[in-house]
Formats: C-alpha cells, sequence, structure tokens
C-alpha cells in the first residue's frame, strides 16, 4: 500500500512537483540530517549490547570505549543460565496468550461494530474508544484487588487476562475502518451463495482483514513483551518473571557488575527487536492503511 | 489518522455502515413470508452480535471498567487492602491529596512532561518527517531504526540510561572526550537537572513513534494536490506550509492527544530510573509514582485508590478540554504554527 502511494510518478515528474529543482541540492542536507538522526536513536542501543562485550574494569577506566579484548563471557554466562531462559518462557507464554486473545475477541467484536445495524452500535464503538483514554497505570491499584480476588496473583494469568483486557480499545480501533472497507458486494455475494453472517466472517472478513490483524497482532506482541507494571504487581516469585522484571532484578542483583547487566539487557531486548524487524512493513504500512480508512 | 482514532468521526461512518447491512440483509432475504423472517433474522442477528461481542466486552468490562469503578467505591475508605472495607472517611482522602504538599509537586512535573513533551517532539518530529517524506536511498531502513527506542521496554531503555547517566557513566566520559569536560554533571541527581534529562530520555524513546505516525499521514496527502500547487508556482516551502501542515492536522491532533495522555500516565521510565524515593527529591516524580509510594507500597490502598481517581479525573478533563480547543482550531486550518 505504502509502495503504491509512495511512486504514482516518475522521478522527474514528483521531482518538479516536491521539490521545484532543489530537491538535487538538498540531498546531502537531508542524508546528513537522517544519518545524525539515526546515530542519536541506535548509539544508546549499541552502547548496551556492545558494553555486554566488555570487562567491568574495561567499563571504569573507560565507560564509553570500545571493547579491547572482546569478552564473550558475560554473554555465555547467562545464556547457560536456567533464570534467563525461564523468564524468557514467561514472557512469551505471556506475549503469545495475550495476543492471540486480543486479536480473537478484537475480531469478533470489530466485525460487529463494523457490520452489523444495532442501536448500540455507537455506544459499544463510544466505549472501546475511551479505552484508549485510560492505560493500565492507572488503574493498577484496583485492578490488583481484583486479580488478587480471582486468586491470580503470582499467576501468569493475572497478567494475560488482564492485557487482553486493555488491549482490546486500539484493537477495535484500529481494526473497524479495516473491516467497513471490506467491499459489501462480497457480502451480498456470500449472502446470495447462501452464506450466513457467521459465514461470512470465518470465511471472509477472517482471510480478508489479514493485514490489519496482523498490525494489531504486532502491536499486541510488542505491548505485552514490554509491559513493566502489571507483572510488577501481580507476579511476586522470580520463576515467574517475565523479562522487564527480570533485567530490573537482575539490574539490582547485579548493581556492581555493570558488564554482566549490559549483556543482560540486550538479550532480553533482542526478541521483541528481531519480531519487530521482521514484521516491521506490516506496522508502518498497517497505520498507512488505516489512516486512509 | 482521525478516521481510526478520532471518535468525532465515528457517527458518519457508522451510518455508512448501516446503510450496507441493511441493503445487505434485504438482498439476501428472499420474499414472500416476510414479517416471520425478519422477526427470525433479527432473533438470529441478535444472537450473533452477542455471540461474538459478548467476550470482547465481557473481558473489557470485568478489567477495564470495573476497577476503575471499584477506586472510586474504595477511595472513600481507609483500607488496607484485604478484608472488606469498613473504615469509611468520606471525601478524606481526597482532601489529603490536594492538600499534600508533594501531591501539588508531581501535579506539576506532569503537567510540565506533558507540555515540554509537545513542544519538543512535535515540531522535531514534523520536521524529520517533512524531510523524510521522499524517494532516497535506504528509506526502509530509515524507518525501521527511528522505530527502534520505541520498540525497546521502559524497562530497558530505564536501565541502559542510568547506567550510561551514572556520574561515572559513558556520557561524561563522552563529554570529556569531547572537550566538554565542563559540562560533566550528575545528570540524575541533580534537581536542578534531573527533569531535563528525563525530558531527554523521553523524546529519544518516544520521537520514533511520532515521527512514524506523521509519515503514515503524509503518505495519505494525494500527490495531485502538490502538482497542482506545483503549477500555480508554489515554491517548495510555501508547499509545506500550506498544504502539507493543514492536511496533516488530524494526525498530529491525534498524535498530540496520545503524547499528553502518555505523558499524564508516566511511571516506567521515573520509576526504573530513580525508583520511588530518589525520583521525590531528583525532581522528577510523577502522580503514577506517587500513587504506588503513596498507596501500594504504604500498604494504604484505599489512598492509592482515590489517587487512581484523581489521576483518572484529570487525564478525562484534560482531553475534554483538548478535543474542544484542538476541534475548533482545526476548523480554522493547522494546528500549529498557525500556518499562516
Amino acid at each position: 500500500m505504502s509502495a503504491t502511494t509512495a511512486e504514482p510518478w516518475s522521478p522527474g515528474a514528483r521531482r518538479k512537483a516536491r521539490g521545484g529543482g532543489r530537491r538535487r541540492r538538498e540531498n546531502p542536507f537531508v542524508y546528513f540530517i537522517a544519518l545524525v538522526f539515526i546515530a542519536v536513536c541506535i548509539a544508546p542501543v549499541l552502547y548496551i549490547v556492545i558494553g555486554g562485550f566488555r570487562t567491568n574494569s574495561q567499563i571504569t577506566s573507560s565507560p564509553a570505549g570500545l571493547p579491547h579484548p572482546w569478552v564473550v563471557a558475560n554473554y555465555t554466562g547467562i545464556l547457560t543460565s536456567v533464570t534467563f531462559w525461564g523468564e524468557l518462557a514467561n514472557s512469551a507464554v505471556v506475549a503469545f496468550a495475550s495476543t492471540l486473545g486480543i486479536v480473537v475477541l478484537g475480531l469478533m467484536v470489530s466485525f460487529v461494530i463494523a457490520r452489523y445495524d444495532f442501536k448500540f452500535k455507537g455506544a459499544m464503538y463510544s466505549l472501546f474508544a475511551a479505552g484508549l483514554m485510560f492505560p493500565l497505570v492507572i488503574a493498577i491499584t484496583p485492578l490488583y484487588i481484583v486479580i488478587k480476588d480471582l486468586g491470580l496473583v503470582d499467576n501468569l494469568g493475572g497478567v494475560i487476562i488482564p492485557q487482553i483486557g486493555f488491549g482490546l480499545p486500539t484493537t477495535v480501533i484500529i481494526l473497524v475502518p479495516f473491516l467497513r472497507a471490506i467491499p459489501k458486494e462480497i457480502e451480498e455475494a456470500a449472502a446470495i451463495d447462501g452464506t450466513s453472517r457467521l459465514g461470512f466472517f470465518f470465511r471472509m472478513v477472517v482471510p480478508l482483514s489479514l493485514p490489519g490483524v496482523v498490525t494489531v497482532g504486532i502491536l499486541a506482541f510488542i505491548g505485552s513483551w514490554n509491559n513493566y507494571v502489571l507483572p510488577l504487581y501481580v507476579l511476586n516469585s522470580q520463576a515467574n518473571f517475565t523479562l522487564p522484571l527480570g533485567v530490573q532484578a537482575f539490574s539490582s542483583q547485579y548493581s556492581q557488575d555493570t558488564a554482566k547487566v549490559l549483556a543482560f539487557t540486550s538479550l532480553a531486548m533482542l526478541p521483541a527487536l528481531v519480531f519487530f524487524s521482521v514484521f516491521q512493513k506490516r506496522i508502518v504500512g498497517g497505520l498507512t492503511g488505516a489512516v486512509k480508512g | 489518522m482521525s478516521d481510526t482514532l478520532g471518535t468525532d468521526t465515528a457517527p458518519g461512518r457508522q451510518s455508512q455502515g448501516t446503510t450496507r447491512v441493511g441493503d445487505a440483509a434485504q438482498a439476501g432475504s428472499p420474499t414472500p413470508p416476510r414479517a416471520a423472517a425478519r422477526r427470525r433474522g433479527r432473533a438470529r442477528m441478535r444472537f450473533e452480535i452477542a455471540l461474538l461481542s459478548g467476550p470482547a466486552i465481557l473481558m473489557f468490562t470485568a478489567f477495564v471498567i470495573f476497577p476503575v469503578a471499584l477506586a472510586a467505591y474504595y477511595g472513600f475508605y481507609r483500607w488496607q487492602g484485604y478484608g472488606p472495607a469498613t473504615d469509611w472517611v468520606g471525601l478524606n482522602n481526597y482532601r489529603l491529596i490536594f492538600t499534600d504538599p508533594a501531591f501539588q509537586q508531581v501535579l506539576k512535573h506532569n503537567l510540565l512532561i506533558a507540555v515540554l513533551s509537545l513542544v519538543i517532539q512535535g515540531p522535531l518530529a514534523i520536521g524529520l518527517a517533512l524531510l523524510l517524506n521522499r524517494k532516497m536511498r535506504g528509506r526502509a531502513v530509515i524507518r525501521v531504526l527511528i522505530f527502534v527506542p520505541y520498540v525497546i521496554s521502559e524497562v530497558i531503555v530505564g536501565t541502559g540510561w542510568s547506567l550510561m547517566l551514572q556520574v561515572n557513566g559513558a556520557v561524561n566520559d563522552v563529554l570529556a572526550h569531547l572537550g566538554l569536560g565542563s559540562l560533566q554533571s550528575d545528570w540524575l541527581a541533580d534537581p536542578k537537572l534531573a527533569i531535563w534529562t528525563l525530558m531527554a530520555i523521553i523524546s529519544w524513546k518516544y520521537i520514533g513513534f511520532a515521527v512514524i505516525l506523521m509519515l503514515a499521514g503524509l503518505q495519505s496527502i494525494p500527490d495531485e494536490v502538490f502538482e497542482a500547487a506545483a503549477i500555480d508556482g508554489a515554491s517548495f516551502w510555501q508547499m509545506q506550509r500550506r498544504i502539507t501542515l493543514p492536511l496533516l492536522g488530524p494526525t498530529i491532533r491525534i498524535w498530540g492527544f496520545l503524547s499528553i495522555i502518555g505523558s499524564l500516565q508516566l511511571f516506567d521510565l521515573v520509576y526504573i530510573i530513580w525508583g520511588q524515593y530518589i525520583s521525590g527529591t531528583a525532581g522528577t516524580s510523577t502522580m503514577a509514582i506517587y500513587m504506588v509510594s503513596q498507596g501500594r507500597d504504604a500498604g494504604n490502598y484505599g489512598y492509592g485508590n482515590a489517587v487512581a481517581v484523581v489521576m483518572f479525573l484529570i487525564s478525562l478533563i484534560v482531553a475534554l478540554i483538548y478535543q474542544r480547543l484542538i476541534l475548533r482550531r482545526d476548523l480554522r486550518g493547522a494546528v500549529t504554527e498557525g500556518a499562516s
């Protein structure tokens, strides 16, 4: 979608339209600004990753220097520890379960809002839209009480279930325009062929809304992977920690061992980064698609 | 963007959907026993609506709406977090909140962060998006890289930055190597500096999201508009000011909304970098930090819930004012810069 909007003109026509011949002179400047901006964005991340390859004495004597020599002991130490893998597994379980719940429930309710005609449709949409205004932090204290009453304290379910509830608003708001955009001719054709509305949902809507679903799914996954305040409240024992809690526990436990903390931190951010770079086209493309309705 | 995130455009779009669905239903139903079929159809439709929307509404109500209502209830009690709440204190918790100088302090921080986020990130993000919204080599890579800080979790950002910003950390070391040793500071503990350090970290973390949103908004502006302007002899900067910025208005408005709400709820970064105690003396404490330290950590859940309610109301009021003001401004044209 982005590709088609980005280059509807030949390069020449575009240059004339947007830059009026200035573009050639501006180019090095644009690249320079872009490079500076990227350097600012990436440098701290690189510092964390590279710092993990140093020793503490290297870091103390020259905090911003490069590894000399490169040491892999920090990384191998963490990769062979049970704690890291346990926390990684917990994070993965929570993220996959939350994403699945958010996508399935969100798609169902978005379909109702987008394609059914009933009295409380507007109210239903507003209900979820209002949810955007109230992220988890605001409700955490009473939410903790609800979770406690359900006996889900120190249980991964106590993180997953509320996350599904809090992930729904964004999902509904991105998916409803997506589902509305499915041409009604398709629905009519399906109805003439004797397909019920539910059959239409499963056979046509689910596959057709896949790009939107992927966008929503990625956002949900990353949101869950990075969530801190809910696990902080709900999970008490180290065996149930997700990675953000693990990073925090690790960095206070090894507060004197900066190199190890840096290594742990970079390993903890790796999965989200990999996941994002694999699917990044979908996020940008999905946002663009949503903008165009 | 307003079509996707704003509630203001919802009614119009819904009526569109209404006619569509109605047409489809009529086209689908055969003619003869109309009334009966329609009644059966309606019952079936209700069943489908309940089946498809029930689970989501249940989850949303139970874990988002209900806790907020619960907070309002417990906010009237002095309550330790277990057993039934019996010690009714009326509005006393709220009186304490609003007379507590510490709360006024954190509220000020939140408002400052909200304003500074708009002022710092907004123009920067718009400028960068205008700059990057052209065919250039490596555009896809650039877009991935500027999104990286946003994708990394707050905990990791906080841990990494707090290590770098220590007195004998990497930032001061880099300054020394650049011959700027006089600029070395205690970035985290100096009360005059800490809030600006926090602003720098916030900007670093969230500007990628703003840029990507703006880029998505820019892509939805049809190229024909620019061609027409070019034929009329408009210069590059005239086009940006008179066409791009006004048409980007809805995107800017939505981003501003998300940014303000995010600033009012700020918790993770401050809690991780400063912790609840140091953040008080460093002057970076926020309402959410206050809520956690005075509520859960002090074992006073009733009070914590009252703080949650206050945060909720402040967010709501700010959101309503924002929608009002910005909607009215939107009618006149661009949101920032005045666009004239």
